[in-house]
């Protein structure tokens, strides 16, 4: 296909995402170097039969006039990379000197917005992108020797979670486990402690949204394997078989090896999906104990004073984090290519 | 597979195996379930105090309503609340995202799976990072420019958005669906005096819908499910209805009507199911898709 062809199929799709993708991502590196302009103040003298009195008010005509001008406000460098809200290198490097013992200097670590934020969407991928295969090939392994009357059935019911809307999926979760709802009683029931809530528990609800991460994306895993199964070799595994090799062993010398590309395809979309873990958190109304880089942007969005150049900052902060994660894949990717 | 007895599962695990499986189907339905009962209760049922066997009698919602079963959660939402608005500017956002987003992805998924240039895997990288960075980095990016162009709070930005969001992943979908028709079909056409167009319009859109409905589903879900972009880009007017569910949760718990929340996200679910229903197998083939290319 020749140069120009290719480029007349292909430039509505490209110019989409360029417009979409490519310049907001510049816009993002763009907000996160400036800042909101300061208010320009000034000192109004107002005279009564009292005597004089000063006030300091913000003059709006200026305000309004430097914001008209320069909408995208005043550049401050790497001011909003450094400060407290993100990398916080003097509050890193105050903790780390007035620390007593690792405790201490963790909590600390972990009253930083930014921090607290990565260390709960790191938790959560490498948490929950493992159970999620294991649990999705185990599923995959049981349904596969379900009888085929009830395959259809089992795969309808398995796909609700991964289909259905996360932000539905995880507020319908998040009914039951409340302290009135049929699962938070259970756990009550169980734990023996009729005061225990998730809405109170920072450790129990890191739990429940891990729980709901593994719900929501361990349908996803099961159809991929699923698939992968019904390619497995039947030579193979009869062979294996003759070889006097048990069903564990079958099942860990040839169905896993066979399925392992899937497995590494799995992980990389699950990385991804859940590095940007979102909706679970707002229907879990978790602020208070968990905050990923996701809700932290949008927080700062969304609100009263809309702090656009800090989400800024986060956001192209959390597109590096996703960089770092995803370069083993490209470096593959791009030594296949080179090969090839 | 015959059932010769070397393949006969040991009824020990015959049992783990269905054990497992009667827990996981239990798990993946029966919070649905339990949430489609109990929008037809009061909300002292549904979040019971006293009992939760309330939440299957109906005690409060007897007390309160005269019957076991109401229908109030649905008429405050549908009704008081005008979910119905919320519905149509989801069926408007999603019609539009899913045509135009597939009219531009099947036209460069064509061109992608038959160009042997180097830029086409490129471009196709460059999509997957793309796919790779969490929405809502986006969205803080579109804020500003958005205010400033007064382009913020109306359908059409958003649905722009969506589409441009959905980009890299169709493209992935559709190329890989194109590399499975195999070239000698439109190459032929071309020898017989077609332009590249004329062979894609006369011999490779007949054969494509499959590709096409599949990659379809799952524009649709993603304009159907999307909460950020619409959470941040949308005025209240303009709300579609996983915004509005999740606007009601801010006011519903000083009100005490979480009711309408539940009705409104059993509402919301219903047309899943029947998506699920009837298009199962294209949404299993589709998310296998990018798995078999690698």
């Amino acid at each position: 296909m020749n140069h120009k062809t290719f480029l007349t199929f292909v430039a509505p799709s490209l110019l989409a995402m360029l417009l979409l993708i490519v310049f907001p991502v510049i816009s993002v590196v763009l907000q996160s170097f400036h800042a909101q302009h300061e208010q320009v103040m000034e000192v109004v003298e107002t005279c009564g039969p009292f005597g004089c009195t000063q006030t300091t008010s913000v003059n709006q005509e200026i305000s309004l006039a430097l914001q008209e001008e320069k909408p995208l406000g005043r550049f401050v460098g790497f001011d909003n990379y450094v400060n407290r809200g993100h990398l916080a290198f003097s509050e890193m490097g105050e903790a780390w000197r007035t620390s007593i013992g690792w405790g201490d200097w963790w909590s600390k670590v972990m009253n930083l917005p930014f921090y607290s934020a990565i260390v709960f969407t790191l938790t959560f991928t490498f948490i929950v992108t493992p159970l999620t295969i294991v649990l999705g090939f185990s599923i995959a392994i049981a349904v596969n020797s379900a009888s085929r009357a009830i395959k259809g059935p089992l795969i309808f019911v398995s796909l609700l979670p991964f289909i259905i809307t996360p932000l539905v999926g995880s507020l319908v979760l998040f009914w039951m486990v409340d302290a009135r709802g049929i699962l938070g009683y259970a756990i009550q029931a169980i734990a023996g402690n009729p005061d225990l809530s998730v809405k109170a528990s920072t450790p129990m609800m890191w739990i429940m949204l891990m729980f709901y991460g593994i719900w929501h994306a361990a349908p996803f895993a099961f159809v991929v394997f699923y698939a992968g199964l019904q390619s497995v070799s039947q030579d193979a595994d009869e062979a294996a078989m003759i070889d006097g090799a048990n069903r564990w062993q079958r099942v860990r010398y040839v169905t896993i090896p066979h399925i392992m590309p899937l497995v590494t395809f799995v992980a990389l979309i699950q990385l991804m999906d859940n590095f940007r873990v979102f909706e679970p958190l707002i229907s879990f109304s978790a602020e208070a104990h968990a905050q990923s880089l996701s809700t932290y942007i949008f927080s700062d969005l969304g609100g009263e004073t809309r702090l656009l150049n800090s989400a800024a900052t986060t956001s192209l902060l959390t597109v590096l984090c996703v960089g770092i994660l995803l370069s083993p894949v490209l470096v593959r990717t791009w030594r296949d290519f080179k090969r090839a | 597979m015959s059932t010769a007895n070397p393949r006969k599962q040991p009824a020990s695990l015959r049992i783990i195996l269905t054990g497992f499986l009667v827990l996981w189907v239990i798990m993946a339905a029966f919070p649905f379930l339990w949430t489609l009962w109990g929008s037809f209760k009061v909300e002292g049922d549904f979040f019971s105090k006293a009992n939760w066997v309330y939440a299957l009698t109906g005690e409060s919602t007897r007390v309160e309503t005269g019957g076991s079963f109401t229908g109030d959660g649905y008429y405050g939402a549908w009704v008081t609340e005008e979910f119905g608005r919320a519905v149509m500017n989801t069926s408007i956002v999603c019609f539009c995202v899913v045509t135009i987003s597939l009219t531009l992805s099947t036209l460069a998924g064509y061109a992608l799976s038959r160009s042997t240039y180097n830029y086409a895997f490129w471009i196709l990288i460059a999509a997957l990072m793309f796919r790779a960075m969490p929405q809502i980095t986006l969205v803080s990016g579109y804020l500003l420019p958005f205010y400033e162009w007064n382009l913020w709070g109306r359908l059409g930005t958003t649905i722009v958005v969506l589409v441009a969001i959905n980009q890299p992943f169709s493209l992935w979908m559709m190329t890989s669906f194109f590399r499975n028709i195999p070239k000698d079909l439109d190459e032929s056409a071309m020898v017989d005096g077609c332009n590249r167009f004329q062979a894609f319009r006369h011999v490779i859109l007949p054969v494509m819908w499959p590709g096409v409905v599949t990659t379809g589903l799952f524009s649709f879900l993603l304009a159907y499910n999307d909460f950020p972009v619409a959470a941040m880009l949308l005025d209240q007017q303009n709300q579609t209805m996983i915004p509005k569910i999740a606007s009601f949760l801010g006011t519903t718990q000083t009100k005490g009507n979480v009711m309408f929340a539940v009705a409104s996200v059993v509402s919301a679910t219903a047309p899943l199911f029947v998506l699920i229903l009837f298009f199962q197998r294209q949404i299993v083939s589709g998310l296998t898709a990018g798995a078999v290319k690698g």
